[in-house]
């Protein structure tokens, strides 16, 4: 009714106006400044690949003739399982320790804490070194009763190789980081989730595992992408207890050859590509997190029609 | 049709719900002192009462998402969060209180609906996780329950595609899937924008007519009036006055009611 009335009271005069006025039609203006911006920009950029290109001391012919040479391949294998190997046990025990860090048990809590402390507060590297020589601290493992008879026992040096110091170095490490971001995720999810479950009857096994993980991976992802990419990287640290990762076998080429740049590029390249690759996952994995979001594409496909009948409502005040 | 019950039968029944001088405080700060209620089944309690009066607080008691201090509140049967053994009064692990709460339904203020399910995973989820029914059942279960607050055609949508009413009518719809004996109602419609009051009042005078056995705090005096057998109002953590919706809303013998109502009218 009073839409109507105000088209009747506006002169027809003013419709062809309002046609002028719709934003629909507004041109955007021509920033000379920032065209300029871009094309310094590009000119830059164009100019450093070439001299970069240009340049022998990169050695680009040595680094296309080791870049899928067996040896670099088979130490690119060793850095991909070692992180997909130390990252997997770090999420699990990371997990673990989050939970126990929470709860209400003064002793799991405290034991996870201590844990933390110790593993966040000293140098990978240092820890690495630690578990590869453990054979000179304990020379036997054994399995037995604390102050009582042996129930197993191991020599250490058969049991630590370079292989598993370096995934329990990693991994353990890996665990204590983990647990904080993990730990971060769980507290961001609203009190009210966890008092539904509650008022529901779930078990707290249920409710972490169906209600309360799903929401907390929204802000657990972002910074695990972070660790997963640093994971990768730490990797190289395990050159120095004779583990022949993608560094190492680039270092073993390099002392024979002394083609020190070129080798290094052909690392430098191998690692960019997989973090690359890894920031295109990350984005699938938060994306299918993010569902149940206004805005998200996951969404978006399944209710277009719902949140055009939202906008349509009157304005939500709640949310 | 329980509405048009007498009180002489409401009372003659056993009662579901029984509060003993019930106590609890936040720190210094006492928060109920001493709650003396029964509800028998099939009855329809509202509580009102102003913010602060500890209305709330004895909801999330009877379900023990909060611990009393001092006294008992027996549920079906059932002393939540306790068991009697041998004349000897032992407090339960969580597993065990999770149990007890299964029989139960609550609504809350804020919907609390899980955003990352859709309506119809966040209504199943807790007759198949908990109550261990078949999805298939369930999901028929879970449809009619949808047709019943009128969202047949919001089942794949995500809470936050919903409005505010909508929300809470799947979160009515949620609590109901699970067949509780009693539903609690938290303020369910304090969160709503005022037009959408009405279709989440609509939805829960429903259930009142189909004899569940329900006790609502909130500040609707409009459904307090219709939909009650009784009516108790609380302030300063006691019950002040309670009976009949007409008496207590129309003739209020406490000053304390007769200020709160005035503010109503």
């Amino acid at each position: 009714m009073i839409s109507n009335n105000r088209t009747v009271a506006s002169p027809p005069k003013g419709d062809a106006e309002a046609a002028f006025r719709d934003v629909a039609n507004a041109h955007k203006p021509f920033r000379t400044d920032r065209w300029l911006l871009w094309g310094i920009t590009l000119l830059v950029a164009a100019n450093f690949l070439w001299i970069v290109a240009h340049n022998e001391n990169f050695g680009w012919p040595t680094v296309a003739q080791w870049f899928t040479e067996e040896t670099i391949l088979r130490g690119l294998y060793v850095t991909l399982g070692l992180t997909v190997v130390a990252m997997t046990i770090g999420v699990a025990i990371g997990l673990l320790l989050a939970i126990a860090r929470m709860s209400n048990d003064r002793l799991a809590s405290s034991l996870a804490g201590l844990y933390i402390w110790f593993f966040r507060g000293t140098p990978l590297l240092v820890q690495l070194i630690f578990w590869y020589n453990l054979s000179t601290l304990f020379p036997e493992i054994s399995l037995a009763i604390p102050f009582g008879p042996t129930l197993a026992s191991w020599n250490t040096n058969d049991l630590i190789t370079p292989m598993t110091a370096a995934i329990a170095g990693l991994a353990l490490n890996e665990a204590a980081y983990m647990a904080e971001i993990i730990r971060g995720g769980l507290l961001s999810v609203d009190k009210g989730q966890i008092e539904t479950t509650e008022a529901f009857g779930m078990t707290r096994a249920r409710a972490l595992w169906r209600i309360i993980i799903p929401q907390a991976m929204r802000s657990i992802v972002p910074p695990t992408g972070n660790q997963l990419i640093s994971m990768i990287k730490a990797t190289s640290l395990v050159s120095v207890i004779a583990m022949a990762d993608l560094l190492y076998s680039v270092q073993a080429v390099y002392n024979r050859t002394f083609e020190v740049i070129p080798m290094l590029m052909v690392a430098v390249i191998w690692y960019l590509f997989i973090t690359s690759i890894l920031n295109v996952g990350q984005g699938f994995i938060e994306r299918y997190y993010g569902r149940g979001e206004i805005g998200s594409t996951a969404a978006k496909k399944q209710e277009k029609v719902a949140v055009a009948e939202i906008s349509a409502m009157a304005p939500e005040g709640s949310k | 049709m329980t509405a048009a019950l007498s009180m002489d039968t409401i009372e003659a029944a056993e009662p579901l719900v029984q509060a003993r001088n019930v106590h609890k405080a936040f720190g210094e700060v006492e928060v109920l002192k001493g709650i003396d209620l029964d509800v028998s089944p099939g009855e329809v309690v509202v509580v009102l009462g102003p913010s602060g009066s500890g209305k709330s607080t004895f909801l999330r008691c009877i379900n023990h998402l909060e611990a009393i201090d001092r006294g008992s509140i027996v549920v079906a049967g059932e002393q939540i969060g306790y068991s009697l053994h041998n004349g000897r009064l032992n407090k339960l692990p969580s597993r065990a209180i999770a149990v007890q709460r299964r029989q139960i339904g609550m609504v809350f203020q804020q919907f609390n609906l899980y955003p990352h399910m859709t309506a119809l995973q966040n209504i199943v989820e807790a007759p198949i996780g908990v109550h261990k029914q078949n999805r298939k059942e369930a999901t028929e279960l879970a449809m009619e329950l949808l047709a019943r607050v009128g969202l047949t055609h919001k089942a794949d949508a995500y809470p936050r595609q919903l409005s505010g009413g909508q929300q809470q009518r799947v979160a009515i719809a949620r609590a109901l899937a699970i067949k509780p004996k009693l539903m609690l109602f938290d303020e369910p419609t304090s969160a709503l924008d005022p037009e959408l009051v009405g279709e989440v009042l609509a939805t829960m005078r429903d259930l009142a007519d189909r004899g569940l056995t329900m006790i609502v705090v909130t500040h609707e005096i409009g459904f307090a009036r219709e939909a009650a057998d009784r009516v108790v109002f609380m302030d300063g953590g006691i019950i002040v006055e309670q009976g009949r919706p007409d008496d207590v809303l129309g003739n209020p013998q406490h000053p304390r009611t007769r200020a709160f109502l005035s503010r109503f009218i």
